[in-house]
């Protein structure tokens, strides 16, 4: 038999039908949704009298909208934003599907309590009108964000008219620096291949690197498939999965277990098979990265300086207006520059491993004056992990809010934000003119970078601190 | 869904690349659970002298009275990446477009153009570039025409070929609710549940093996 790529193996088992020109209808095994784009594909679904084809795999969290001060409830700081958490409410419980309300203790966003429910499996399709589905494709799954169009079709028939990408594989060789970690490497990629360099492609990450990352550093390499303009992003499943997933709410109990687990050691591309595109980056040269511009691709080492316009990889108007909106110009160090904010949170950065790992470079010292620092648990079960470990109070004995889980103020919900023309260094994946609010000015990087320079008061690189 | 044949239009040239669904709709005028009421704030950042303002702002293309009644719009590379909101396409489609060509667009902002009637066209930079400086000497009378059935664009004397996948130009041209086509396949998609349930046990979630919560 020729030999297959991971995903051709993912794509083929999906299929229920082919389609004109290479497209085909899938079938979607799990479908997430969120009260921001899930409630108007649930409206609009009942206005056109359709139902749930089968409501048993359908999951609906509320992150995006809600509030993540202490205390929170259905209010929130958005204009009319009350109105979304009531109306996915009620739409949920309408069709019977299982929702992760305000007040549930499994309350999440999205992309972290899939895995950590054990909702996404390796080889199962799993969508939501969300961009960043593909972070759970860490788990050796087909995931992929959609449209609440699409959505629609997918919670209505239990399936999606899907063109087929083509493939590429990354492989990440080597050993990781120290202070390089899943955040840097997706920089780096991006940095170096530009941020459409993923288009029309489903992305197999791999390489000796890859293999060493634990599940939540794989999530975050993931995560940021789409920065990368793929389809998605996916890493192989092997035992490092399977000991992660198993014993998890969802995931497969008894003989099912057993039986899911022969068949998930199949999931793996063939030695001879053939991607459309190969990519080998080596991973011993990295440094911790840091954008400096206004998209994802406009990133560079933390050691370094703003790039000049003929090596940014920037067109001439989109680099000059990149430099304005940022305000920082050719030759700047990276790190001469104040920050105001400094945010740990958002569905690529916001797990166990990344509040230990920010907590260990902050243990011990203090925010730097003037900055404001904020952290918000992917989950209300990372939260309680944390607190069981004492993380919380590092965080605020550094001066750092600590939150309820959502995706706060990694994107402007309508009511909260830094302040315009604010300097934050986020974990977080999007550093687009006005994400984090109007205005803002955000630099992306890991969760120790951000909390390396939430101490210096300026950008910093955390390999020069001593960390526990 | 409207279907979509011949287009001549107006279009306005936004040829940057990496237009982020941020910028077609920030977050803050997205302010119900509707598909509607968007076009105020297609492009706000952009549009407007003031965050949450409606001042026009005189530079911005779609303010400028030669582009009014715009229904194309001309793109850059990796135009619609980002969020998936579509809430992007809605806005554009409310604010009157039907239209964009582009070098490449984000998956997903692909394929929400093409389930709201939006037609999503792929043309070289070079070829987007020539058609603006074409537009720009005279927007109001030099419409661009889209024709999807023959796969051409045509701008004055000259003409461009552009692809585009059989399924999405067939729903774009027939105006098809995909829903519909889909529902039609009942019986191969319960043919696939059947084997696939034997196969694949683990993937059937029963309604009662709920995690408490
Ligand atoms: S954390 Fe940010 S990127 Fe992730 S789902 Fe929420 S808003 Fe989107």
């Amino acid at each position: 038999m020729k030999p297959r790529t991971l995903f051709e193996k993912l794509w083929s088992s999906h299929v229920v039908q082919e389609l004109e020109g290479g497209a085909a209808l899938l079938a979607i095994d799990r479908i997430f949704l969120h009260e921001r784009t899930g409630s108007v594909a649930l409206k609009s679904l009942k206005d056109a009298g359709r139902t749930v084809a089968d409501p048993a795999r359908v999951f609906c969290t509320m992150d995006h909208i809600v509030d993540t001060h202490p205390g929170r409830g259905d209010d929130t700081r958005m204009k009319g934003g009350t109105a979304f958490i009531l109306e996915t409410r009620a739409a949920a419980l309408e069709a019977g599907i299982r929702l992760f309300d305000v007040r549930d203790p499994l309350q999440g966003i999205v992309h972290v309590i899939s895995p950590e429910l054990g909702i996404v499996l390796p080889g199962a399709t799993v969508v939501c009108p969300d961009s960043h589905t593909c972070t759970q494709g860490a788990m050796g799954a087909f995931a992929w964000g959609i449209g609440s169009t699409e959505a629609e079709h997918a919670l209505a028939t239990g399936t999606l008219r899907v063109n087929r990408p083509k493939t590429m594989r990354v492989r990440f060789e080597g050993k990781l620096p120290r202070g390089v970690t899943a955040k840097d490497l997706t920089l780096a990629l991006i940095a170096r291949y530009g941020s459409a360099g993923g288009n029309g492609y489903a992305v197999e990450y791999a390489g000796s690197a890859v293999r060493e990352l634990d599940i939540e550093a794989r999530l975050t390499l993931c995560n940021m498939a789409t920065e990368f303009s793929a389809m998605t992003g996916f890493i192989a499943p092997d035992e490092r999965t399977f000991e992660y997933l198993h014993g998890r709410a969802y995931a497969p109990q008894g003989a099912d277990w057993d039986r899911a687990l022969a068949a998930w050691r199949e999931l793996s591309s063939d030695a001879d098979a053939v991607f459309d595109r190969d990519i080998e980056i080596d991973v011993g040269t990295l440094a911790p990265m840091i954008t400096w511009g206004t998209s994802p691709q406009h990133a560079v080492a933390i050691d370094a300086a703003v790039p000049d316009q003929a090596s940014s990889g920037a067109n001439p108007e989109a680099y000059a207006r990149a430099l304005q909106y940022m305000d920082v110009a050719a030759g700047v160090p990276l790190q001469s520059l104040a920050i105001g904010a400094a945010f740990i949170g958002s569905c690529t950065n916001s797990r166990i491993s990344d509040l230990r790992r920010a907590a260990a470079v902050l243990r011990g010292r203090k925010v730097a004056a003037g900055v404001r620092a904020i952290c918000v648990p992917g989950s209300m079960s990372v939260k309680r992990q944390a607190e069981a470990e004492g993380l919380d109070r590092v965080f605020t004995a550094a001066g750092f809010e600590w939150r309820e889980s959502g995706c706060s103020m990694c994107f402007f919900a309508g009511g909260e934000s830094f302040g315009a023309r604010e300097r934050v260094v986020s974990s977080t994946n999007r550093n687009f003119e006005s994400r984090q609010g109007p205005e803002t000015r955000t630099h992306i990087a890991s969760p120790e970078t951000v909390a390396a320079s939430a101490i210096a008061g300026h950008l910093a690189d955390v390999r020069a601190l001593e960390v526990a | 869904m409207e279907r979509f044949g011949v287009l001549s239009a107006v279009a306005a040239p936004i040829v940057r690349a990496n237009v982020d669904t941020d910028i077609i709709i920030p977050s803050r005028e997205m302010k119900s659970v509707s598909k509607t009421g968007l076009a105020d704030g297609l492009f706000a950042g952009w549009r407007y002298t003031a965050i949450g303002g409606r001042e026009p702002n005189p530079d911005f293309v779609l303010n400028q009275a030669a582009y009014a009644g715009s229904r194309i719009i001309l793109g850059g590379e990796n135009f619609g990446c980002g969020s998936s909101r579509e809430h992007a396409v809605w806005a554009l489609h409310e604010y009157g477009f039907r239209a964009v060509i582009a070098p490449s667009f984000s998956p997903i902002f692909f394929g929400n153009c093409v389930r709201n009637g939006l037609a999503p066209v792929r043309l070289s930079l070079d070829a987007v570039q020539a058609i603006a400086a074409w537009v720009a000497v005279d927007p109001a009378g030099r419409p661009v025409t889209i024709d999807l059935p023959a796969q051409r664009v045509r701008a004055g004397g000259s003409e461009y070929a552009f692809d585009i996948d059989p399924e999405s130009r067939d729903m774009l041209i027939e105006g098809l609710d995909a829903i519909d086509l889909t529902l039609k396949q009942r019986a191969a998609i319960s043919a696939f549940h059947e084997r696939d349930r034997h196969a694949r046990p683990w993937i059937y979630l029963s309604k009662d093996a709920r995690v408490p919560s």
